[in-house]
């Protein structure tokens, strides 16, 4: 090897990053007109995704999709960039549950050093060498082949690591398998080709089917597109909720992101996990194993409610009831009279219908 | 080199060439070949053909990803010949995705890496004058053939329905959804496809594991062996003991689909997730598959260009068996969504982390190796370069993925998707161009341009991350996997992956201007062009090597280090 060569070799690379990064910025050039028609697009949506965060809480005051249908009428309205996809989001979404928040910290404080340090340490080392260590004119390469103490360290350190991952690892497993209590709330939701059904076994059995909004439905409604559905899985926020689901033709996902919940959806199985929603919110996901022709057009919207609204809900349901051990033991707690006497008249109509139903 | 006086005998010098470098007609030697340079000549050929459809379907996806909404697949359905309608155009998404995972996994990476490179390198490492098996060695190809054209079959016959053709089940082919859900003829096209490729590589694998245990050269020992021979050794295992259960659970698919069993299905006491469990104990072996003769060749690569002997040998090789072994009982790490018990999460969590111990040892040995070197910037040296760091960065994702409780959130996304593209399309792929530039003039007798192969990497390696990188970003967004549109959230990232694509496709145009100059104006390569660093046997043959090589055995010299295998 002469130096003639060398001076070749450093030329080749060099000649070649330019040519390549030349390519690259051609082609942005190329592309830059698409990119401002899109960029134009993104303002729209997110302006039509801005709802009023006042309105966000409450129920019944979040009623903007008055004129798209019946069916949308008491939605409680999303808050923006809650439970859902940040647009150009680079990390995960808000978390709304102990899980979620336990394993979004493991994932920040052990798992991003830990690619951060191993990727950047390589890249240290190959960096090093490849200057260091370039052919150069009287050098001679060293015949070292083994080195029992370096091999040790490189074995035994990614073991330490590991274990140090390791152990957070399984107790936050632990932690995502914990039993539910006997008094949660169960939820059903069963996968069918391409919607979602969502019963409520305790309370009544009914099941709320979810379709997916079309584009204009959801803007109307002031949801992001492809992800609002017309009636959402309601569930009461800050009470444990056992989450169930099933599927009546092929294999589903039900999936949130925010609340770190997924979980598939097996014909002929019925799995089972434990949730717990921090706060009133919606909450947005997405079917996430391929179902069929329309697996990208199944999405899934939780609604939480605080747990007397939820309540409320679930007795103007068709058939809704709070619950056989609640009507026997508490029977008078939501009995027409005790309702009449609050003033309430629908919730009275409703308990009065529910408890026909129940007999 | 005194090749000659050493008990080596070069063929093409005139006294020994009586018929070594005879050669049959055309018809005979391509489609009756019995010669493992030949086999694996058409092996890297159908490779790169197959290579370029599936490269062009993840074009045709990342168009459509492009931006929101449906823009492109309802052409496609018309191309087909079905008429463009909604459900149809979401049909034909998956059934891009489907081919595009089953041809670049069954009919690029495995017949470029094991048929091809395996073919053509095995036996001129080992000393050998051709495979064990050369006949099985032709059927092994052709049966691979046979499996692509059934998959491309699949694609113009009914998969849900007459307006929805082909097989639109993912490269896994999840049951029910194989055999209820698409009960037209494609899936069964697509599952033959599979069995066919799959008997292909299991006969394959018989042939290397003959071929390598009995045909060595004398005096080369297992630990002399090169380890790109070591790599096809171990992946040769992994093929023979994971292939036989994917055949099974295919089969069970086929008599669910036509012969009213119920292996997959509840209503007859059946379950689907059985079907993955079956899947992936060979899903799980078959990446390594994909990935350890790419480890093969890096090491023979970055000791060649170092021109110091691979540092750490027998770590090396035992990493690899290791890596085979471990691979073998993590396959629930694909599944972590299932249903899994808790105990059973824990321990595949666990298990799976054990997997990055090796490949940790593999990745320092290399930077070992060249550490104290002699570093000649040659085009494979840069591919493994980019090959070792770009598979650390899909290595740590993996590592985070391992992890059951945080594989909840990232499951079935984009992330999933980065990760899997990291370690495959930029590891195995890296160290298929590394293989290619390095034996290229050995296999052609010709010399590629370094400068365009130069050119080629860094557009590549600029355009992969450019697609993949933000993949991360929208898997951790939520982004599912699989899906043909999304919300407007995820359009920025979307958009600056498809630009990725553009880059990368420039640079494969690139490596095939590389190739026509190659066989145009390339120089004459010789015999070893690569200078001292190059020490394994196929580099004191001439290039090409003669049509029958090591008529007489080269004998293998006891040696005071590993890897140098000249003859003494």
């Amino acid at each position: 090897m002469n130096l003639g060569q060398t001076r070749h070799g450093a030329f080749n690379i060099v000649a070649a990053l330019v040519a390549a990064f030349l390519l690259v910025f051609a082609l942005q050039g190329v592309s830059a007109q698409d990119a401002v028609g899109t960029t134009s697009t993104q303002v729209e949506g997110t302006e039509v995704d801005l709802g009023s965060p006042e309105a966000a809480v409450a129920l019944g005051e979040g009623l903007v999709g008055d004129e798209v249908g019946d069916t949308l009428a008491g939605q409680m309205a999303p808050t923006p960039g809650k439970g859902m996809p940040v647009d150009r989001g680079m990390t995960f979404q808000d978390q709304y549950t102990e899980i979620g928040r336990d394993a979004l910290f493991m994932h920040d404080a052990f798992l991003v050093p830990m690619m951060a340090g191993v990727s950047l340490l390589v890249l240290g080392l190959l960096l090093w060498v490849v200057v260091r260590y370039r052919r150069r004119e009287g050098r001679e390469p060293s015949r070292t082949t083994h080195n029992t103490f370096v091999e040790v360290v490189w074995t035994l350190l990614p073991v330490l690591v590991l274990v140090a991952i390791a152990i957070p690892s399984i107790s936050l497993l632990a932690k995502q398998y914990e039993t539910p209590p006997e008094d949660a709330v169960t939820i059903k939701a069963t996968g069918y080709q391409w919607y979602w059904g969502y019963s409520y076994p305790d309370h009544g059995d009914f099941e709320i089917i979810s379709n997916m909004l079309s584009e204009a439905d959801a803007v109307a409604n002031g949801e992001p597109a492809l992800l609002a559905v017309d009636n959402r899985m309601v569930v009461p926020a800050n009470t444990p909720i056992r989450l169930q689901t099933t599927a009546a033709d092929v294999i589903h996902a039900f999936a949130v992101p925010s609340l770190w919940f997924k979980l598939d959806a097996v014909p002929g199985r019925l799995n089972e996990r434990m949730l717990i929603i921090d706060e009133p919110g919606v909450y947005y996901g997405q079917c996430s194993e391929l179902c069929g022709a329309r697996h990208g057009f199944m999405p899934i919207a939780v609604e939480a409610l605080p747990r007397d609204e939820w309540e409320a809900w679930v007795l103007a349901q068709p058939g809704g009831t709070l619950g056989e051990e609640e009507t026997a033991a508490e029977d008078d707690a939501e009995s027409e009279a005790d309702a009449l006497e609050a003033g309430d008249a629908d919730a009275a109509d409703e308990a009065a219908e529910a408890e026909a139903d129940a007999a | 080199m005194a090749t000659t006086a050493e008990g080596f005998d070069n063929p093409t010098h005139a006294d020994h060439a009586h018929d070594a470098d005879h050669k049959p007609g055309f018809f005979a030697r391509w489609f009756m070949s019995t010669n493992h340079k030949d086999i694996g000549t058409l092996y890297l050929i159908f490779a790169i053909f197959a290579g370029i459809i599936g490269g062009a379907m993840s074009g045709v996806m990342r168009m459509e990803l492009a931006e929101p909404g449906i823009q492109y697949l309802g052409w496609w359905v018309e191309f087909f010949g079905g008429t463009a309608e909604e459900n149809a155009n979401y049909h034909m998404w998956n059934v891009f995705i489907t081919a595009h995972g089953l041809i670049m996994v069954f009919f690029m990476v495995m017949p470029a890496m094991i048929g091809g490179f395996g073919n053509w390198f095995v036996p001129l490492m080992i000393g050998a004058p051709d495979m064990a098996f050369p006949r099985m060695n032709n059927i092994s190809f052709w049966l691979t053939v046979a499996g692509f054209l059934s998959l491309c079959m699949s694609l113009f016959v009914e998969g849900t329905g007459a307006n929805a053709l082909g097989a639109g089940v993912g490269w896994t082919v999840y049951a029910p959804l194989s055999t209820t859900a698409n009960p037209g003829p494609a899936v069964d096209f697509a599952i033959f496809a599979l069995h066919l490729a799959g008997a292909g590589s299991i006969l394959g694998a018989t042939n290397f594991i003959t071929t390598i245990f009995n045909m060595r050269a004398p005096g080369m020992t297992l630990h002399k062996m090169p380890l790109f021979v070591w790599s096809v050794l171990v992946t040769a295992f992994l093929l023979l003991l994971a292939l036989p259960v994917l055949a099974a659970a295919i089969t069970m698919l086929l008599t669910d689909r036509n012969f009213d069993t119920t292996f997959f299905d509840p209503a007859g006491g059946g379950d689907p997730v059985l079907y993955q469990h079956l899947f992936w104990f060979f899903g799980h072996p078959e990446v390594y598959i994909m990935i350890l003769p790419g480890f093969g060749m890096v090491s023979q690569i970055v000791a060649t260009f170092s021109r110091k002997p691979v540092f750490g040998y027998l770590g090396m090789a035992y990493a690899m068996v290791a890596i085979g072994v471990v691979g073998f009982v993590v396959w629930a790490h694909h599944m972590y969504t299932v249903g899994l018990d808790v105990n059973t999460k824990m321990y595949f969590t666990a298990a799976t982390m054990v997997i990055a111990v090796p490949t940790g040892v593999k990745i320092f040995s290399w930077v070992a190796t060249m550490w104290g070197g002699s570093l000649e910037f040659k085009s494979p040296l840069v591919w493994s370069l980019g090959f070792i760091f770009l598979f650390t960065v899909g290595g740590v994702t993996g590592v985070v993925l391992a992890n059951g409780g945080i594989d909840d959130n990232l499951h079935d996304t984009y992330y999933v998707v980065a990760h899997f593209h990291y370690v495959l399309s930029m590891g195995a792929v890296f160290s298929l161009f590394a293989g290619f530039y390095y034996w290229f003039p050995k296999m052609s007798g010709r010399m590629h341009s370094e400068f365009l192969a130069h050119l080629h990497f860094w557009g590549f390696f600029i355009g992969v991350n450019i697609i993949f990188f933000p993949q991360h970003f929208l898997g951790m967004d939520g982004m599912p996997r699989r899906i043909p549109d999304y919300p407007q959230a995820y359009a920025f990232f979307n958009q600056i992956s498809s630009y990725g694509y553009h880059v990368m496709a420039a640079s494969m145009v690139v490596f095939f201007v590389n190739l026509a100059y190659a066989f145009t104006g390339g120089k004459k390569a010789a015999d070893n062009p690569w200078g001292e660093g190059a020490t394994t046997l196929e580099w004191t043959l001439t290039s090409p090597p003669p049509y029958h090589q090591f008529e007489t055995l080269p004998v293998i010299e006891d040696h005071h280090d590993y890897h140098d295998h000249r003859p003494a």
